[in-house]
Order: C-alpha cells, then structure tokens, then sequence
C-alpha cells in the first residue's frame, strides 16, 4: 500500500562522518552582543534585588500585583500605577529536576527550576528560579519557599542575587533535622 | 470581501541615536498608546496584530514571544514577520482584505543602540560558505554596488552626496529625526572615506525608535472620526539572494514591487500622479537608483540631475524624502519603511508642520531590507 | 461570512533527520519542487512566497529568510517570512490563505524549513535566547525547564500519571513506521519509555521530540485554479491563531487556552459547532508527548483533564473514533520546528484524498485539523481543512 510522500528526498550524515570528516564543514563563531536599555520598571527591579527585596507594580483598574514589574498592564492596557514591595516567601506552583544543563551536558545533581507564586503579588503571580537547600525527593507542588540571598556585597543587581529558593523553616527537612539537634 | 484598507492611526516614539529612558517594551507601549488615541479607539477593538521584527536585531530569540503584552495584543491573534514594516503593512492590509478582520495593528521598532557590534550582525546575514570568509564589514556590498551603479548609469559621486545634504538639511524640520544637519554637498565628500566609493556621510546611521500603524477597512475607516488615509496599493518582492548573479546597477526587485502596488493603485505615470515620495536612502547613491526602479525618472542620471538643480527639495516639484529619509532620520533597521509611511500619513493629512507640502494627494512609501539583501517593498497612499 | 474559497491542491515534504547534507536553501527545494510537482505545477504558476521557518540561531544565519528565499522560489515575486515560534508550521498555512483569500492572488507557495544541526555543539542550546533576557536568562534555563514545569503542573493538576502520558510516545512513534520520512519511528513499550533517561523531572528521554533537519512545503490556489489542477482540492475551512502573554510564570501552565481561542477561531470559520463529532482526524503538536494531551484538550477534542483516559480507551487510535497524530507526529517523524507544523498539514492534506499509504485512516475522513504551537507555552496556530 505505497502512499504519499513517494521517495522523499534528504541525505542523512551521522556524527561519525562528521568526525572524520566525510563532510565538508564550516565554523563560525558569531559576536551577538547586547547591551539591553533597562527601562524603567526592570531598572527598578533589578535595583530592589541589590537592596535584598523584590518589587512589583500595581494596577488600580483590575487590582492586581504584577511581578515581574512593568510600567504597563497587560490585560487593562493602561499605566500601572504604584510601586510595592512583595515579601521574599512563596508557594511552587509546579517545579522539575533537571539533570541536563542548557548546553547538554550531564548533572549528577539535579538543578531544580520551579515557578513560585511569591506572597503579597497578586494570586498565581509566579516568577521563576531555582529551588535549593532541599532534598530533591522532597520537593512538592504547593512547598512553602523563602529566598536565600547572596551577601549583599555580592549582590550586583540581578536576578541571581537571590541564590534559590529554600524550605520556609519548619517546613522543610534541614530545620526538622536541626531540631533534633544533631546534624 | 472588504473593498479598501486605510490608516487611521498613527503612533510613534521620535527617532533618536538612543533610548536609554525606556525598554524596548516602554518604548513599544508608549507608540501604542499614542497610535491607539490618534485612532480613537481601544486595545480592545484591535482584532489582529502584526509585528516586524529579527531576532538578531533584539538579541532575544523567538522575538514574537515578547511582543503581545505592550500593545494591549495578549490572547489575541499576533504575529511577527521577519521583514520590513512595509511587508507588515501589506500583511494587515491581506488580513483585511480577506474579510477575516477589519482592525489590524502593525508595529516595528528598532533598539539599534542595544547592539553592541552591529556590523557582526549584518556580517551574520551574508552568505556563510561564499562571501563571509572573505571577513570584510558586510557595507562592501554596498560599496560594490554603487561602483557598478556610478558605472553604469553615468551618475557622478557629487550627485549622490547631493542627496545625502538635502536630506540631513530636510531632517531639520522634522521633530522626530535624529541626525538633522545643515550639510552641503561639498562636505559630504570631505567625509572619510568609508567602503569607497562610499564616504562616511552617505552612510545612514542607526537610530532607535518605534512606529505603530492602525489599518482599517473601508466601513471601520468610514466610521472613524480620524481622516482616513487610504492603502492605494502595496507591492512587495525579493531578488536573487547571490551576490554572484545579482544586477548591481538596477535593483529589479524594486521595479516589481512596484509594479504590483502602481497596478492596484491605477497608476500608470508615477512621476505625474504622485506628489511625494519617501524612499530608502540608507546609503546616499541608493534614493537614486529607487528613483529610477520606481520609473519616477526615466533613469538614474535624470534623477540625479534633478537632485542637483534641487527639484527634489521640500518646496520643489517633486519633493523626495522630505522626512529626511533614512540618512536623516536614521536608520530604523525594521521600522524604516513605517519611518515613510509615517511621514506621508502625517503630510497628507495637513500634520506636517514647517515640513509641510502643499497639495500632496498621493504619496509613495518604499523600503529596502539593507545589505545584502534584494528585498522591497512599496506602498502607495493617498487622500482618496 | 463569505470567504474566497483556497485549497491545497499540492504538498511535499524531505526526509526529516538528525542532520542533513543538505543545506537551508537545498532543503527548502526539495520540499517546494516535491510540492509543485504533486500538483504538476511550475513555479511561474505561483503567485506568491510564503517562507516559515524559526529561530535564525540555529541556521547559523541572520535574515535567514532572505539567505532561503531563492530555494523556496522567491526570486522575483512577493515573498513573507511568518514567525510564531513552533507555531509557525501551521501559521505559515493560514499566512498562504490571507495572499490568495484577499483575491491579490490566485495562488501561493507555503514553504517551511528548519536546519537545527548547524548549531554546535548542540541546537538545545540556542534555546537559551528564548528566555527574558532581564529576568531569566542569568539562571541559565534549559527548553527542557519549561515543558517539564507545564508537564508537571498539567499531571498535578488532574493526577494524570507518567503512564499515560508514556502511552502518546509509543503511539505516535509506532504510526511513524508508517511515515516515509521519519526520524523516529518504533515499535515501543510503556514500559520502555519510563525505563528511558530522566532528563527533566517528569520528562523522559523517550517522551521528547528530536532536533532535527527537514522541510515540507504545500501548494495554495484559487477555486478556478484548484479545480483546473487537481479532481481532489483539500478546502482551508478554517484559520486561527493567538498569542498569550509573555509574562508565563504569570499564568497557570495546566491549560493551553492560547489553543482554545485559536480553535474556537478556526472552527467558527469552517462552522464547526461540535469538534468532537465533526472532525475526523486530528494533528495536534506533539514536541513532547504531554503536550499531545494538552493541546488535545485545547482543541476541544477531549474535555479538560480527560485526555489521557481517551487515549487508553483506543479513541485517539489510528483505527479509532478520533486519530489523532497517525503521521507520527514530532515525537515518530522528527522536529524540525517549523517544518513539523507543515508535515502534520501535508498528512492531512493526504489523509483526506486516501494517499496515506500504511498511514491511512481508515472511513474516507473529511475534516481534519492541525495544530502546532511556540513560544514560552504562549501560541496556538491552527487550520481545519476538509474536502
């Protein structure tokens, strides 16, 4: 029962002919460099990170808090209007463990990226980041997290100021271990 | 089936050689806004989006990704093209015409400033097997194409800096230009010299800035409270990419493009039915080579001619560029053709200020991708 | 609403693969001539270019549609390049009906390419320019993070598990045998996709699409010139598309609304009051195996949550109520982003006239649709076609 597509074209090269070089080949490297304007809203954002606090905008018109902060509310289209600061604790809204860094190479040691809806923004107003600080066996959908800074003298106005989120204490295995007073 | 498509809205950041005070995000939302008033109408009443944008441009890929939320466009039907906002223009005006919508938005922007080694990124576009391990600066091409065009057309080197002092001296009455200058044709040609025989001052310089667009069809159109201007026509077409088989003096794809829009237009002596033109000056030589694909003028050297004895200056017969063009105002990578159209809306609704051209009833809008490229696109705009 | 009637009236497709020989504009051809010659057209016959294909960072190349224009036949004619991310395969299609149902044009070529390989040492790794670049970027996030975050969120939320999701990888990599061009066809066990590598938690090795080389292509025209060129035009019934907001981590993953707005757009066009009963086949996109499900949802093929139980109930079979992916999809034939969108439009398009070969539905189908999807979890792109 021949079908469509009859004898479609595309010559296949395996990885070997390429290492022997069966094939011809042409690097290139090329320089993509950038250097982003800011703007207002994430200047400011990036600013509050420095200083060891997350802001958000607010939106008088459909009363949400939004994170990341942006000068513009996208479901009203109009200005947002205040400044606010959320707290640093959250709840995963959905997270994974990942054993493939973003260049394909292998991790023993999960890296654990989650969206985390972050108190004080409005409801399922998540940023994403890393979780740390936890068993990777134990983390959970609807986890309470707190951000673990870097010092502040090592902070330099980015989002990995905050080094990852950890267990809020009482929650996670590392305080239940400590209150058993050994380590 | 719709019949017509016009615009009814214009909104835009001025262009200017950088935009530190503002994302690329502010930037696009503060175009909207003043585009959405101009208009009379909401976000909410825009039923599709169009944005024209390269990755590469942005430094972010899937840039479309990042467009929906500054233009009031979220869950709504958005996409990008990775062309000319000429080449969006036509898209909204397919997207009306099909009858599927009959408010379209059309956007571009250009954040040029943000590139850090912009000509790597041109380098980026040429050829990767034939013509990049050469390692020159891709504006060679250009270069290359002007010596075969001085060649071939007869136009002299001091012609084409003619066009680059008229129109940095236009941008001097145009608010929203970046390189406005009072420069004779003498001190272009004391400029270094750059990609010969290109000197510095025929070669436009970046600018950032953001233009939106509202399009309407006929009865949206009619129902606004804004002077429609009417989309007569817009054509759009690509040469052979090679540079190995290209026409170096006459650029073909041009003259296509501009058959298809002078065909939907009706036009059939541009010189005679069009009052104002705004073409792609991004290298000076180049508003004389469009001018003869345009069939404006029988030739080049006609062109150049006229250029010379100024009857292409605001206030002249056939005024060419009067926003500056591209030398003028900047080159705003994807935005430069919505930088035309922008003018012309402007123009023949009587907004142009001290730039204004009286009289002005059909104007002509036409955009050319930059090196190495062979793609443009035409758009013609009138009263009626 | 009276739209000018456009057809499909040609389609063709290369070999989708690890890595090609071929370079962008070689594989472009391929696609474009296999495409005219199925409809026995020549390229002066074409009105018009349409040219899909997604991120330039793979090719290796910037304006990446100029550099291909002349391998999809562009030289001399109007010529767009589309782009929506993994949505632009099927986007492309609604793209080619805008030239010719605006009447500027009778016909138009839809050509979609991607050459992943060129990327070294790995295509993934482009991936990370998809991210914000102010908010994101600095954390180094893998594609991976983002299927696994939504695949998490969607068996959270309706307690689907691993086992049935597993189940659209061996179903679409078995319908793939059929596929002349696949990358990936297999006969596989449940079993043999949760034993595979866990790359991101919930997300298994077996249970994602590969990159890819490849392109496909289809060939629109007019009523008069369908009818002139082909005794089986396959109609465009219906177009959509829509775009969420970028802010992702501001929405909750568990449901491709994005996919719904789309759908109902297209559906209302081509009439379409009961999905369900009336569409014959599905081609939904399927870069992960999850996302079959999801979309299948989005596209009101099976109630929200519900699925995954159809599909263990042999619905989504390829001799079942509703097939859904019997090309292979992304996870069997390959992922060659853009490209990938426009084989599940070609599979149709040869659903529909009975050239499927060991592929085909059996029950002469009529309705079909085809979905794909892009972005950061954001766009749905979608075409019912019928004949």
């Amino acid at each position: 029962m021949e079908g469509q597509p009859k004898n479609p074209r595309g010559t296949s090269l395996s990885s070997d002919d390429i290492k022997r070089g069966r094939t011809f080949l042409l690097p290139y490297t090329p320089r993509l460099e950038y250097a982003w304007d800011c703007g207002e809203a994430i200047t400011r954002y990036l600013e509050e990170l420095k200083n060891g606090r997350l802001v958000a905008r607010t939106c008088h018109r459909c009363q949400r808090t939004l994170l990341p902060p942006r000068m513009f509310c996208e479901v009203c289209f109009r200005p947002t209007d205040d400044w606010v600061f959320v707290k640093d604790t959250g709840t995963v809204n959905t997270f994974s463990l990942c054993y493939v860094t973003w260049d394909v190479r292998k991790l023993r040691k999960p890296e654990i990226p989650a969206v985390i809806e972050m108190d004080g923004a409005s409801p399922g107003m998540g940023i994403m980041h890393l979780l740390g600080g936890v068993d990777p066996k134990k983390v959970r959908v609807g986890m309470r997290v707190r951000a673990v800074w870097k010092p502040p003298t090592e902070r330099t106005g980015s989002i990995t100021d905050i080094l990852y989120f950890a267990p809020l204490k009482g929650n996670g295995t590392a305080a239940r271990r400590k209150r058993k007073g050994k380590r | 089936m719709g019949s017509r498509v016009a615009i009814i809205g214009l909104g835009f950041t001025p262009a200017r050689p950088t935009s530190s005070h503002q994302s690329y995000k502010e930037m696009m939302f503060e175009a909207a806004q003043r585009a959405y008033a101009d208009a009379g109408i909401e976000a909410a009443d825009v039923q599709s989006f169009v944005t024209c944008a390269e990755d590469l441009n942005e430094g972010l890929s899937i840039f479309d990704e990042y467009t929906p939320d500054q233009l009031g466009a979220m869950l709504k039907p958005m996409h990008t093209l990775t062309q000319d906002g000429l080449h969006g223009l036509a898209d909204a005006a397919l997207q009306i015409l099909s009858g599927l919508f009959e408010l379209v938005v059309v956007e571009a922007h250009s954040k040029a400033s943000n590139i850090v080694a912009p000509d790597w990124i041109a380098d980026y576009a040429t050829d990767p097997v034939l013509n990049r391990p050469l390692g020159l600066n891709p504006h060679y091409i250009a270069g290359l194409e002007m010596q075969r065009f001085l060649h071939e057309s007869g136009v002299k080197h001091e012609q084409c800096a003619h066009v680059a002092a008229k129109n940095r001296r236009h941008a001097l009455r145009n608010p929203a230009a970046a390189y406005p200058a009072h420069l004779e044709a003498k001190d272009v040609l004391a400029s270094p010299p750059a990609f010969e025989p290109l000197h510095e001052k025929e070669i436009a310089r970046t600018a950032d800035g953001c233009i939106v667009l509202v399009v309407a069809g006929e009865d949206r159109a009619h129902r606004s409270a804004a002077k429609p201007v009417w989309v007569r026509g817009v054509g759009w077409a690509n040469g052979s990419f090679a540079l190995e088989s290209r026409n170096w003096a006459h650029p073909d794809y041009v003259r296509r493009a501009a058959e298809i829009a002078y065909r939907q237009a009706g036009i059939h002596d541009p010189a005679r039915e069009i009052q104002l033109l705004e073409v792609d000056d991004t290298y000076a030589y180049k508003e004389l080579q469009h001018l003869e694909a345009l069939r404006v003028f029988p030739n080049a050297a006609d062109a150049a001619r006229a250029t010379e004895r100024g009857e292409t200056q605001q206030g002249a017969r056939l005024p060419v560029n009067v926003s500056g063009g591209v030398l003028g105002m900047g080159n705003l990578l994807e935005a430069n053709g919505l930088a035309r159209v922008a003018e012309l809306v402007l123009q023949l609704r009587g907004q142009s200020g001290a730039r204004q051209v009286e009289g002005a009833r059909v104007g002509l809008a036409q955009s050319w991708r930059g090196v190495p490229t062979t793609s443009a696109a035409v758009a013609i705009l009138g009263l009626e | 609403m009276g739209y000018r009637k456009v057809a499909i009236v040609g389609a063709g497709m290369t070999k989708f693969v690890r890595r090609a020989l071929e370079t962008p504009r070689e594989l472009s051809w391929l696609a474009a001539k296999a495409a005219l010659d199925s409809a026995e057209m020549k390229l002066d016959q074409v009105d018009s270019v349409v040219f899909g294909s997604a991120p330039d960072a793979f090719d290796g190349l910037h304006m990446k549609g100029e550099f291909v224009a002349d391998g999809c036949g562009a030289w001399g004619k109007p010529y767009l390049r589309c782009y929506v991310g993994g949505g632009t395969g099927v986007y492309a299609i609604a793209q080619g009906w805008l030239h010719v149902a605006s009447g500027l044009f009778d016909t138009c070529l839809v050509v979609c390419e991607e050459k992943m390989s060129t990327c070294q040492p790995h295509p993934q790794g482009a991936f990370l320019t998809i991210f914000d670049n102010f908010t994101e970027q600095p954390l180094k996030p893998n594609l991976l993070w983002i299927f696994a975050l939504e695949q998490n969120r969607y068996m959270q939320v309706h307690g689907i598990t691993l086992e049935e999701i597993a189940r659209v990888s061996v179903k679409n990599k078995r319908n793939a045998l059929g596929h002349p061009c696949a990358q990936l066809g297999a006969e596989l066990t449940v079993e043999d996709v949760l034993k595979s590598e866990v790359m991101a938690w919930p997300v298994h090795r077996l249970m994602v699409s590969p990159t890819s080389d490849g392109a496909a292509a289809v060939v629109l025209a007019a009523e008069h010139v369908a009818r002139r060129v082909t005794n089986k035009p396959v109609w465009i019934e219906g177009v959509g598309w829509c775009l969420d907001t970028a802010y992702w981590t501001n929405r909750d993953l568990y449901y491709p609304r994005y996919v719904e707005r789309a759908a109902r757009m297209a559906y209302e066009m081509a009439g379409i009051r009961e999905p369900r009963k009336e569409i014959n086949i599905a081609e939904p996109y399927d870069p992960f195996a999850y996302k079959e499900l999801h979309h299948l949802e989005g596209l009101q093929l099976a109630p929200k949550g519900q699925a995954a139980k159809l599909l263990a109930d042999g619905v989504f079979d390829r001799d079942g109520d509703l097939p859904a992916t019997p090309s292979g999809g992304l996870l069997g034939v390959g992922n060659p982003i853009a490209a990938a969108g426009t084989m599940k439009i070609c599979e149709l398009f040869w659903q529909l006239r009975g050239e499927a070969g060991a592929r085909q539905v059996p029950g002469k189908p009529r309705r079909g649709v085809a979905q794909a999807w892009g972005d950061l979890m954001q766009v749905g792109t979608v075409v019912v076609v019928g004949v």
